[in-house]
């Protein structure tokens, strides 16, 4: 609203999406949307999983063809049927899934199907490298064009991608939530890119649901809500009022979390005081050395850190899936087996896993089966399992999660994410976890469903349960949590509670190199660690 | 023709046609199939020519259903024909040569069936071996240790267990009667037990199964070992019809039956799969050979005409899902 920058970017108008309507058998995706793109404009595409986002940018990307409405680019009424139309047209798109070849090079990534010949119509090696090095460059991307695709990670394969439409000489850049799995210092050099971009002309579309980022990076923003574009704002709108716009309700908080006021009521069967779960000295190297923490009955215990700071790894191996060198892992005060799942899952414990699709979920199952797998041992008498009650629990579990389906009989795949992790989560629910552990349980959820999961949180909490949350979402791990743990390559690096956990503070820790002396000890002395 | 002009749109036979196979998946492939066959052939439809083709189809289906389980977790299969003549051999061996009550020969070529498959799982499981290459040893050793129990010729079958091959009331063929009891059992394995609902949560998404708490390397034992099973069953079936146990017997069937599972809309990539499906996918099949013997079709010609018919049945079924969505 201030600011006549963010009121008038840029220069000439790029693309203009006119009245777009398009339907599938069932729903309507998009119905009227408009969206008009300027040269050398962060323009930010907001809205709930299922506001037709994705629709648009298939349209745009030429995976679908609107049923009325129009696009223009540069003026002239364009149809776009193909990828290779909208190449033509000079726009590139970023998935949120990559299309690399993880066998192929880099340079032989950024080229597929474009590469450079020569006289005799062989591939030309040297002048395509010598051409994705200075992509490379262009991107701040220290990576040998020669080198394969598939050992780089996330982050880096997100910047061949984008050197993968430099190279196209796009003019219009859509880029669907390409934060959503990279580090904070990532993100940052992917802002510096991207307003380089934009800064010489192109027009950028950038979909994201970290609020934070949206008057960071943007300069305005077009809010969708179910399938209709609501209204073009500033970037620089208040955040609440963007969450207004896009579920179309106020949201009270963001994180809704209610802290006990004092330590809640141990379960009964554990000792007043004792942990629900206490680590020791938990350690495999090199992942992680020395972990030590507990967590009791009540809480919610964010576990915060870089990626690669082998916060997965603990989780991984409290739970079972992995094994370690040393160390204990205690729940109710009983020590728990190396390397076994089903005797963590007796235990009480349940994992939410950081990917959902690749370990969380039967895609193709029905929900009612995916809800059910954790207690399928159970329901099982003599052998048979008993169908009938299961049907009903996932019936009870999906009415109390409020999952938003068809049916039980609808598979897993057709969910959004946000009802894909609630089926995750009630999964365990129905197993009858007392402890889960949260890897990065919002991540590619919109915000009206982060909220119906915090909610859920607190529900658990209060009823005696307790959660251990990683999150590389700062926000969320500092709003969430009653203890903040942060690991550093490896290690323990620090608790903050209360009023010293802070985004600085926990950054701090997080980027600190650790030396030998500061392992944590033990939660016991709640506060009375000196940094 | 002049005749389609007077036709409505859509009232086409052919459309129809197409229509009702789409919708019903394998069964309406069928059903086309024996409505083809029964009007090129006057001698297809009768009530003995049917049983002959549910007898035709029961060694393969009882193979098939065993393969199913397998299938349906994701994995394969190939050594079902081998072990199917492996555990005939054994059973006619024990009783024939050695003299064993015909009872404990019969538990014994069971025994071997389930064995070689829990052999193939461990190796599968626990030696981490792609079950292709696991089951392919398993061929391999099955069909040698058959020849060299039996010396390479063929070993009377005890008669006790030889009337498996014969009718009941003289006119209900037995092995008809053994494959609608296993396909009984199977539908109620993959349906209603621990093991079975395993099958479909491992064939899904293996590692969010074991993350679930499914012990999916027992689960992989029992499951080879049930395939294993079955197929001593249906080792014993054909033993019964050939009255002899013949180590050289079901080369290569376990193709069909591979054939038979996917034709029943299973997914070789796993997670999907039906009893009835397998059943109608064998039946598929011996309506096929069937019906081409009797319309005097040569049996290099049937080859070719069955390997179309596995295309055909699954791309229409790939159809029929990409549809539905």
């Amino acid at each position: 609203m201030t600011g006549v920058d963010d009121d008038e970017p840029g220069g000439r108008e790029l693309l203009r999406v006119e009245g777009v309507t398009k339907s599938f058998p069932g729903v309507r995706a998009l119905d009227g949307v408009s969206l008009r793109l300027r040269a050398g404009e962060v323009h930010v595409l907001l809205g709930e999983n299922g506001a037709g986002k994705s629709t648009l940018i298939k349209m745009l990307s030429g995976v679908h063809r609107p049923d009325e409405g129009r696009i223009l680019v540069d003026g002239r009424e364009v149809g776009i049927r193909s990828a290779q139309d909208a190449e033509r047209l000079g726009i590139a798109t970023i998935h949120q899934e990559f299309n690399l070849v993880p066998g192929l090079t880099v340079a032989e990534n950024i080229f597929l199907g474009r590469q450079p010949r020569t006289a005799l119509g062989l591939i030309d090696k040297r002048t395509m490298r010598a051409r994705a090095a200075e992509l490379l460059r262009r991107v701040r991307l220290d990576v040998s064009p020669a080198a394969p695709v598939a050992g780089l990670g996330i982050a880096r394969l997100q910047m061949v991608e984008i050197a993968k439409a430099l190279s196209l000489d796009a003019r219009v850049l859509i880029m669907d939530e390409p934060t959503a799995v990279l580090t904070s210092e990532e993100v940052g050099t992917l802002f510096a890119i991207v307003r380089e971009l934009r800064d010489s002309g192109v027009g950028v579309i950038f979909i994201t649901h970290h609020l934070d980022e949206i008057a960071a990076l943007g300069d305005r923003v077009t809010v969708l809500r179910d399938g209709r574009s609501v209204t073009e704002v500033p970037a620089t709108t208040d955040e609440n009022e963007l969450i207004r716009l896009m579920v179309g309700r106020d949201i009270a908080e963001q994180y809704p979390r209610e802290r006990p006021a004092e330590p809640a009521e141990p379960a009964e069967s554990a000792e007043p005081g004792a942990p629900l779960l206490r680590v020791r000295g938990l350690t495999r190297a090199p992942a992680f050395r020395d972990v030590g923490f507990d967590v009791r009955a009540g809480e919610v215990v964010g576990l915060a850190g870089l990626v690669g700071a082998g916060r997965t790894e603990v989780a991984r191996a409290l739970f079972g899936v992995d094994r370690y060198d040393a160390g204990t892992v205690e729940v109710n005060g009983r020590a728990l087996a190396r390397g076994d799942v089903r005797a963590a899952m007796r235990a009480g414990l349940g994992l939410v896993p950081e990917d959902r699709k690749a370990q969380g979920l039967l895609l193709d199952a029905s929900l009612g089966d995916n809800l059910t797998l954790a207690r399928l041992e159970q329901d099982t008498r003599g052998g048979f399992v008993d169908r009938r009650g299961q049907r009903r629990r996932a019936a009870e579990v999906a009415e109390r999660l409020k999952v938003r389906m068809s049916g039980l009989e609808q598979t897993a795949r057709t969910l959004s994410g946000g009802n894909q992790q609630k089926i995750v989560i009630g999964k365990w629910l129905l197993a009858g976890a007392r402890l889960l552990i949260l890897d990065e349980p919002t991540r590619g959820v919109d915000v009206g469903a982060k909220v119906e999961i915090y909610r859920l949180v607190n529900e658990l909490t209060a009823a005696g349960c307790a959660v251990l949350m990683i999150s590389s979402d700062l926000p969320e791990v500092l709003g969430m949590s009653d203890r903040v743990l942060v690991m550093t390559q490896g290690r323990i690096a620090g608790e903050l509670s209360g009023e010293r956990a802070t985004q600085d503070a926990v950054m701090e820790l997080a980027v600190r190199p650790v030396n030998e002396g500061n392992t944590y000890e033990a939660s016991a002395m709640e506060g009375s660690d000196v940094g | 023709m002049s005749a389609e002009v007077l036709r409505a749109p859509g009232s086409d036979p052919g459309q129809w046609f197409t229509r009702a196979v789409l919708r019903n998946g394998p069964l309406g492939g069928l059903v086309a199939l024996v409505v083809v066959m029964a009007v090129l052939s006057r001698d297809f439809l009768n009530g003995q020519n049917l049983l002959n083709v549910g007898v035709q189809a029961s060694v393969t289906a009882i193979l098939a259903l065993g393969v199913t389980f397998v299938i349906v977790s994701a994995g394969i299969d190939l050594s079902v024909g081998s072990v199917a003549a492996l555990s005939a051999t054994v059973l006619a061996w024990a009783a024939t040569k050695e003299g064993l009550p015909v009872w404990v020969a019969v538990l014994l070529g069971l025994a071997v069936g389930a064995g070689a498959g829990l052999l193939s799982g461990a190796l599968v499981a626990y030696g981490r071996l792609p079950a292709f290459i696991a089951t392919l040893a398993m061929l391999s050793v099955g069909r040698g240790l058959a020849l060299v129990i039996s010396g390479g010729s063929p070993i009377a079958f005890p008669s006790s267990v030889g009337r498996l091959g014969d009718t009941l009331g003289g006119w209900l063929p037995v092995p008809v009667l053994v494959t609608v009891a296993m396909g009984a059992v199977a539908a109620l394995v993959l349906a209603r037990t621990y093991t079975g609902r395993a099958m479909f949560a491992i064939g899904g998404n293996e590692e969010a199964a074991r993350l679930s708490g499914i012990d999916v390397k027992r689960r992989k034992l029992v499951i080879y070992a049930l395939s294993g099973l079955f197929a001593a069953v249906a080792g014993i079936v054909l033993a019964a019809r050939l009255t002899s146990a013949q180590p050289q017997a079901a080369v290569g069937y376990e193709l069909d039956a591979i054939a038979a599972v996917v034709i029943g809309g299973a997914s070789l990539s796993g997670g999907s799969g039906k009893a009835s499906g397998t059943l109608i996918g064998a039946l598929i099949l011996a309506v096929l050979r069937n019906g081409l013997n009797l319309l005097s079709v040569s049996a290099f010609w049937q080859q070719v005409a069955t390997g179309l018919v596995i295309a055909l049945a699954v791309l229409l079924d790939t159809l029929r899902r990409r549809s539905a969505r």
